[in-house]
């Protein structure tokens, strides 16, 4: 398991490699941190689409601009960012790809799969105005439950 | 692992058994290129095999939505056949499930082309 409170910070070139890696960065951490393999790949599939909105979309594939990418474990949840030296977009602005109308679009669906496979997902400004996403997914044993996990709920009954 | 693409023909029908992760770079490329290629070639009953594929993202699902337009605007048919699991659990969650005609066994998939 890797130890709460620890953190790794990773600039990452605009780069097509950079998708991959970023990936197999957090798989390895995630699997490490105890998450079961659906749960890596859930995490490692976020992870994968968040860089390649920073590559297409934020920094539009201009290899002078960087993605920071990284990933946080607090007690209860590991957290990743991926900011990106963009414009940012905000995040109701992006149309719903399960509508009727956006089935057949080809892109558009990153987010969706962001938000589907992790437990918390945001999108904030940076602080230099690029998009800065934040998620999260609970650690394995933690049910959210005012913050136990069942181990500790046993203990206290 | 790269995605490889094989094709053959099975009654009539063109089928692509792929093998690896359709993903943004060279394999969503490969799979757009195949396809029209194989259009390109008067081809309008298309088979995708995924049956090895177990990992696509959303440039791979955007490509497979592509090449459905591409073959349905050239009066084709295009279906997939043999999903793993997460790739069917993908196609479930984006709704894609709605769009595509997914077969689970190839005599049956050949035989559904009009």
């Amino acid at each position: 398991m890797v130890p709460p409170n620890k953190r790794i910070d990773i600039t990452l070139e605009t780069v097509l490699e950079s998708v991959d890696l970023a990936e197999s960065i957090v798989m390895r951490v995630s699997g490490a941190a105890g998450f079961d393999e659906d749960d890596c790949h859930k995490i490692g599939m976020s992870i994968r689409e968040g860089v390649i909105n920073a590559y297409n979309y934020g920094n539009q594939k201009d290899r002078a601009k960087k993605i920071f990418f990284s990933v946080e474990f607090e007690p209860e949840k590991m957290v990743v960012h991926i900011l990106d030296q963009g414009k940012g977009f905000e995040l109701s602005q992006v149309p719903d790809p399960l509508a009727e109308e956006n089935l057949l679009r080809t892109s558009g669906r990153g987010i969706f799969l962001m938000r589907a496979f992790m437990d918390e997902f945001d999108v904030k400004h940076g602080p230099e105005g690029g998009a800065y996403v934040i998620m999260a997914k609970r650690l394995p044993g933690f049910t959210g439950d005012n913050g136990a996990s069942p181990e500790s709920r046993r203990k206290e009954s | 692992m790269s995605l490889q693409a094989t094709c053959r023909e099975n009654a009539g029908v063109a089928v692509v058994d792929f093998s690896g992760r359709i993903t943004l770079g060279e394999g969503s490329a490969l799979l757009r290129d195949t396809i029209r290629q194989l259009t390109g070639r008067g081809h309008k009953k298309i088979l995708l095999n995924l049956a090895d594929v177990d990992y696509i993202d959303s440039a791979g699902i955007g490509e497979l939505v592509s090449g459905y337009t591409t073959v349905r605007n050239a009066s084709g048919e295009l279906k997939l056949l043999n999903l793993t699991k997460r790739v069917s659990d993908l196609l479930q969650i984006t709704r894609l499930y709605t769009v595509f005609d997914v077969q689970n066994e190839e005599s049956l998939a050949v035989r559904s082309f009009r």
